[in-house]
């Protein structure tokens, strides 16, 4: 199984990213200005602030040469996360649905946080139960998730909201606790939270590493069997 | 033509940035303000004003989270077209310490 994590200029959790793919399988970055997805069976859209955050968080890194063939390789059914910024990205590129605003406090919040898995099913909580506690951190100033209610009802009933933080918890005043949603076809997902740097005991959790496991079970048994 | 982009946060969307200026006006004596809300303007140059709402609704703007609205600008007489670029001396020993501009850090999460 190989991981793609995609790197912008301005992306600053690459590394870490990347770090965390290879304590489930094989990892390789991939550079924004590549039309190449270098035969990848996931994609990561990682952490930072690709091209600066310029205008809106993510509004000019999906246009990046590379987004074409995440958007095509989504469309195929390719699995592809998007993590903080990258969720950002994948909301602006409209592979996911919503939009992410300005935290409620205009504060940078970096803490740890207690999520809710709500859906322990699928290709990137498979790994988790329902109901689970999973202590992974926030560090962002544009994380509130925001969908037009209908919108909101829709994902619900749908099953498409994966992760609500844990009462009490919700760091941004996303709209019903959301703190990760998948698309309609369940191979592309979002989340604020950094399952990346939560995948060591020196980092006092290593519920991140639940993501990792699930992507690698789905691609193995899905993709790779 | 030259455009203004006036964007604004979506009515019924909370906007914390319209509410904390709300908040500190009165503190300044300003009373009887309500209702602000804190948006965005770009201004740009265009050969083809039509493609203007385009430009909106695929980057200027995220039109889930945000209103827009186009105005003509007036381009003043006095501003030329393509302003030269003033000739600086490339000589290091000409440069003194306070015209060393520092770059600007900064950013947001």
């Amino acid at each position: 199984m190989k991981f793609g994590v995609v790197r912008f200029p301005g992306s600053c959790d690459d590394i870490d990213a990347l770090q965390a793919s290879t304590r489930v399988g094989d990892a390789v970055l991939l550079w924004h200005a590549d039309h190449d997805l270098q035969g990848v069976d996931a994609v990561i859209v990682p952490g930072g602030f690709s091209y600066g955050d310029y205008l809106r968080a993510g509004a000019i890194a999906r246009f990046a040469p590379v987004m074409a063939e995440v958007e095509e390789f989504a469309r195929e059914g390719g699995l592809v996360l998007g993590i903080c910024n990258g969720f950002q990205v994948l909301c602006e590129a409209h592979l996911l649905p919503g939009a992410l605003l300005p935290n409620v406090s205009l504060k940078f919040v970096f803490r740890q946080v207690e999520l809710e898995v709500v859906r322990a099913r699928g290709p990137f909580t498979g790994a988790c139960d329902r109901g689970q506690p999973l202590s992974i951190p926030v560090k962002h100033t544009t994380g509130r998730y925001y969908a037009p209610d209908d919108q909101l009802d829709r994902l619900e009933a749908a099953g498409q909201v994966l992760l609500r933080y844990a009462p009490g918890h919700n760091p941004n005043g996303s709209l019903r606790d959301i703190a990760g949603v998948r698309n309609a076809a369940g191979n592309v997902f979002g989340l604020m939270p950094h399952p990346e740097h939560a995948v060591d005991p020196l980092g006092g959790s290593v519920d991140g590493l639940r993501i990792f496991e699930s992507m690698r079970a789905h691609v193995e048994q899905h993709v790779l069997a | 033509m030259r455009a203004r982009v006036l964007v604004r946060p979506k009515a019924g969307i909370l906007d914390p940035q319209g509410q904390a200026v709300e908040r500190a006006l009165p503190a300044l004596g300003f009373e009887g303000v309500r209702n602000v809300h804190v948006g965005r303007m770009i201004e740009l140059d265009v050969e083809d004003p039509g493609r203007l709402p385009e430009m909106c609704e695929r980057l200027l703007t995220n039109p889930l989270i945000e209103d827009w609205e186009i105005e003509e600008a007036e381009v003043e007489e006095t501003e030329v077209e393509d302003a030269e670029v003033e000739e600086t001396e490339v000589d290091g020993a000409e440069i003194e310490e306070g015209e060393i501009e520092e770059p600007e850090i900064g950013g947001e999460g």
